[in-house]
């Protein structure tokens, strides 16, 4: 261990290197059920803290302990919260993948490691920055089945100390991650104070890389998607909530059931306004949230691949009955089980069309955690108002990391309950047909299960029926439902939110993306105009059916990329059922499907190399 | 007011809230003439109008199959769902969550439940979810012609003479293991006992579970079968003699205690079990599934209120939810203020 004092120099990088600021990604390998999660949020936290724009990647295996872990965080001035693929700085805490850690380094880069690993040997064009971690940790916590919990926080101190972050800012952020947990807030706060000091003490900064204080997160908050999700379910009114616990959904009920607890009980008899159930399987999920969207509650399911496949036959339902419900679906990779704790967007074309026969449901897509807010709250107006299923497809990355945001607003408009008829308006028209279009938009009128009058009983079933849900196998009868049903879904095209369109003046490469992907191709588009003098609008897309204005968009430009992340371009496929040959000759594909979420340089590169063979 | 009198057409006899039992009534039976099935409709009618049940309150519920065709044929005014096979009691579920003020009343066959639904049946019944819950039993899968289900005994025949050689699912003695609270089975020509535990069903709250054996005239009526009329009525062997005092008839029933078991139910009506060959205690699980099994052994079909339990909370009680039903909570109830929000914010900032 080095032992010389070395006075720091915080204002100026090494020699030779222009200083770096404020735009790095930190990649800390630990493993995982050691706790790294709360050092790793810390950080995250303390860096937006200091206003600098700050985004995390937690790519974490399906496993409770043992199993290796890498958490990415990138700070960037320009406010790019996408993934990147290289890192600046490693930390290299787990045994198991530190060699490869390291080797995966690009020259120049910093790492931060357990002195024990003794990765020094294996590069000479990378800094390295040994840390005696468990020397460290036994003096400052002397319990030691607390040890393994509290040692990654020192790599905190140890980064702050190189990087410049102030320590007051990790301090906020502890006491924050803890909230009423004094004693493990200080216990965390020693470890982070050991390391910034061991650092002080023993190393020499001799990389370019520094953080310094922006004020660009000012009035932003933090949250996961999964969490926002909840929050927009909250203030949307759900009543029902009947969930299956599957990675990555599980964390949207968990929380929502945090929030309801808190702000949902009755004020005046502390009963609760709403029912959460876990059911026994994503098929009683389902049928649970279908039942109850049929009695009139505002009910939701959320889940994953998995689950969505076992709904398949009650969605049929849903759409055939005419049954509101919101399904979230935080997407992960498939098939079968899958990577389950990894992200994707793999179920666009199989839940567009989920069940047998003629069935075609609403997606919703949002790309950052408001739009899980917002959506949520549109997600419930919809379902109601088109008394169908609507899905939400969310993935992994969205629900599960932590991402930066406005504040989210408080919803603009009343709920909109959708077409239901009192016992009087029954009477008043002497009865009433369920299924008959009236209004010609392909929405029928239904009446509560416990409206008081005999004209209002109705009989829902998944079989043939007439206007009057009466048991029809009739060809006619058939035919008229089921032409009503698409008709329906042309009025869902214009009531689900639109795509979000930015024009290039030169109208002759477009980008489509959907989801998460926008983080992606919001940096790309300047990757392409400044590497490679492309200029290309962008459309993004919120929601299926496609909006006529996405058609447009084709129309107004020559090539057209639609980013997809899944192998088989699942979106560009959804588009190609929807277009016509001029606009189909247009699609081309980008697409990213390893797990991990996509990151713009894969957007450019893939665009780029496509523009120069045309 | 009228002074001059209105010749009266002979008053149909209406029941404590007025309505006539063809208001009770529902479409035309399509299932075979003699179907056990068609018995039990009636029952349930005739059970829901002596009850004074209000029927639109009234949720009915099936799955597939020709037991779940049911539901149409009877109380045309009420609430009706036929979902997916084997999954009505999710939907069931999700109904009573979002209005706990409605009568559910589930019908499925063994098929809906004891293959298929095995797995929403059990959760059910251990939620204790106040429904009431009618198996139309009749050992086969009707509507794909006459396939054996899992309520077949084991060397029941089918009427290609192909015998049954794996045990029977008893869903009586399951539901009594997992926590339903009100367990019986019944015959579909045996209307007095029938229509007695379907009112004692309705003036239950909890899961009541009734297996009804209901002969399939089409496919599982024939010599070598278990579940045919004559098979049943040779083999029936009623636990106690079941009779029902609604909560609204003021009727003082003199019983003598030593032979009769007087049980109180949730809405104060009561059931009254008079002793037959054997003591029971229909609130002891034990003796309930011992009786179950010895019948089993000894190829009786047993009946009768095999399980009571007046006390357990049901599902709804245990939500702790608000009176009002939650599916028409005005919003001012269900989304908080923008002040809610605007600390949610704050502290995430």
């Amino acid at each position: 261990m080095a032992t010389t004092h070395v006075e720091p120099k915080e204002a100026a990088a090494p020699a030779g290197q222009a200083r770096s600021v404020n735009d790095l990604s930190i990649q800390v390998a630990t493993v995982n059920g050691s706790g790294s999660q709360t050092a790793n949020l810390v950080l995250l936290r303390a860096i937006f803290q200091m206003g600098i724009p700050v985004s995390a990647k937690n790519l974490f295996p399906s496993n409770i302990a043992g199993l290796p872990t890498w958490f990415t965080i990138r700070a960037s001035k320009h406010g790019y919260i996408a993934r990147r693929k290289d890192s600046e700085y490693v930390v290299a805490m787990n045994p198991e993948t530190a060699e490869e850690d390291v080797q995966g380094l690009k020259p120049g880069a910093a790492c931060v490691y357990d002195e024990r690993l003794n990765l020094k040997r294996l590069r000479d064009d990378v800094i390295f920055y040994p840390v005696p971690f468990d020397q460290l940790v036994t003096p400052i916590c002397p319990d030691a089945r607390l040890r393994k919990l509290v040692r990654n926080m020192i790599y905190d101190g140890v980064l702050a100390k190189l990087l410049g972050i102030d320590m007051e800012e990790i301090h906020t952020a502890l006491q924050k991650q803890f909230r009423k947990k004094a004693k493990a807030a200080e216990l965390n706060w020693n470890a982070a104070r050991v390391g910034y000091e061991f650092a002080e003490k023993n190393l020499v900064k001799a990389d370019p890389y520094f953080l310094e204080r922006m004020n660009a997160t000012q009035g932003k908050i933090l949250i996961e998607g999964n969490a926002a999700a909840a929050l927009g379910s909250m203030f949307a009114g759900v009543t029902v909530v009947t969930w299956y616990p599957i990675t990555p959904s599980s964390s949207l009920c968990e929380t929502l059931i945090e929030y309801m607890k808190r702000y949902r009980l009755d004020k005046e008899t502390g009963k609760a306004t709403f029912a959460i159930v876990q059911a026994e399987d994503e098929l009683a999920a389902l049928g649970m949230a279908l039942g109850a969207g049929w009695a009139g509650a505002r009910s939701m399911t959320s889940t994953s691949g998995p689950g969505i496949s076992l709904m398949a036959e009650f969605v049929g339902f849903g759409y055939y009955v005419e049954v509101p419900a919101v399904i979230f679906d935080v997407q992960r990779v498939g098939p079968s089980t899958g990577l389950p704790t990894r992200t994707a967007q793999g179920d666009i074309l199989s839940t567009a069309f989920l069940s047998h026969g003629d069935t075609k449901h609403p997606m919703l897509l949002p790309c950052s955690v408001s739009e899980c807010f917002t959506m949520a709250t549109e997600a419930f107006d919809l379902a109601e108002e088109l008394q169908t299923p609507i899905f939400v497809m969310c993935d992994l990355d969205l629900g599960m990391n932590t991402w930066m945001s406005d504040p989210f607003p408080y919803p603009a408009k009343p709920m909109a309950r959708g077409k239901v008829l009192s016992a009087e308006e029954v009477r008043r028209m002497g009865g009433f047909e369920r299924y008959k279009d009236v209004d010609g938009d392909g929405v029928g009128y239904r009446t509560l299960p416990g409206t008081p009058d005999r004209l209002c009983g109705w009989f829902a079933r998944g079989s043939g029926h007439n206007e009057k849900a009466i048991y029809s196998e009739r060809p006619e009868v058939y035919v008229n439902n089921v032409d009503r049903l698409a008709h329906k879904f042309e009025t869902a095209r214009l009531k689900v939110p639109g795509p979000v369109i930015i024009e290039s003046e030169r109208h002759k490469v477009g980008i489509i993306a959907y989801g998460t992907s926008h983080w992606a191709v919001e940096e790309s588009l300047d990757q392409l105009r400044r590497e490679h003098d492309i200029d290309a609008s962008y459309c993004r897309l919120r929601a299926f059916p496609f909006h006529p204005q996405v058609h447009d968009f084709l129309h107004r430009h020559q090539r057209v990329y639609v980013v997809d992340q899944n192998r088989d371009a699942q979106m560009l496929g959804l588009l190609r059922l929807e277009c016509d040959a001029d606009e189909i000759r247009k699609l081309r594909s980008v697409r990213h499907y390893d797990g991990l979420p996509i990151d713009a340089r894969t957007v450019t590169d893939q665009i780029a190399t496509q523009e120069a063979a045309n | 007011m009228a002074t001059t009198a209105v010749p009266a057409s002979p008053a149909a006899k209406t029941n404590r809230i007025g309505l006539e039992i063809v208001q009770y009534k529902g479409n035309k039976s399509t299932l075979c003439a003699g179907c056990g099935h068609n018995a039990i409709s009636e029952r349930i009618i005739e059970a829901c109008f002596e009850m004074g049940v209000e029927p639109h309150r009234v949720a009915k519920l099936s799955g597939i199959g020709c037991s779940s065709k049911s539901p149409a044929y009877f109380l045309n005014s009420a609430y009706g769902v036929n979902a997916v096979h084997g999954r009505m009691p999710s939907v069931a579920t999700g109904a009573l969550l979002a209005n706990h003020h409605l009568i559910a009343l589930g019908v499925s066959g063994d098929g809906d439940t004891a293959s298929i639904g095995i797995g929403q049946f059990v959760h059910l019944m251990r939620r204790n979810l106040p429904i009431l819950y009618v198996i139309e039993d009749n050992g086969v899968y009707g509507l794909t012609k006459g396939q054996f289900s899992a309520t077949a005994d084991v060397g029941s025949k089918l009427k290609t003479g192909v015998a049954n050689d794996l045990p029977p699912i008893d869903t009586c003695a399951l539901a009594i293991q997992l926590g339903a609270t009100y367990v019986a089975r019944s015959f579909s020509g045996d209307k007095k006992q029938l229509l007695a535990l379907l009112k004692g069903a309705l003036a239950h709250h909890g899961t009541s579970m009734l297996d009804v054996i209901s002969p399939c005239v089409t496919f599982n009526d024939h010599e070598g079968s278990t579940k045919s009329y004559s098979y049943v009525k040779d083999h029936d062997e009623p636990i106690a003699d079941v009779s029902f005092v609604p909560f609204f008839e003021d009727i003082s029933v003199e019983y003598d205690p030593g032979t009769t078991t007087d049980i109180t139910l949730h809405d104060g009506s009561h059931l009254l079990l008079r002793k037959l060959a054997t003591d029971y205690d229909p609130t002891n699980k034990g003796e309930a599934l011992r009786a179950l099994t010895e019948a089993h052994d000894k190829g009786e079909i047993v009946t009768g209120l095999f399980y009571v339990d007046t006390e357990r909370p049901s599902f709804i009680d245990l939500l702790n939810v608000v009176d009002e039903p939650l599916a028409t909570l005005p919003e001012s109830k269900v989304r908080p203020p923008k002040e809610v929000l605007d600390q949610v914010m704050q502290s995430l900032m």
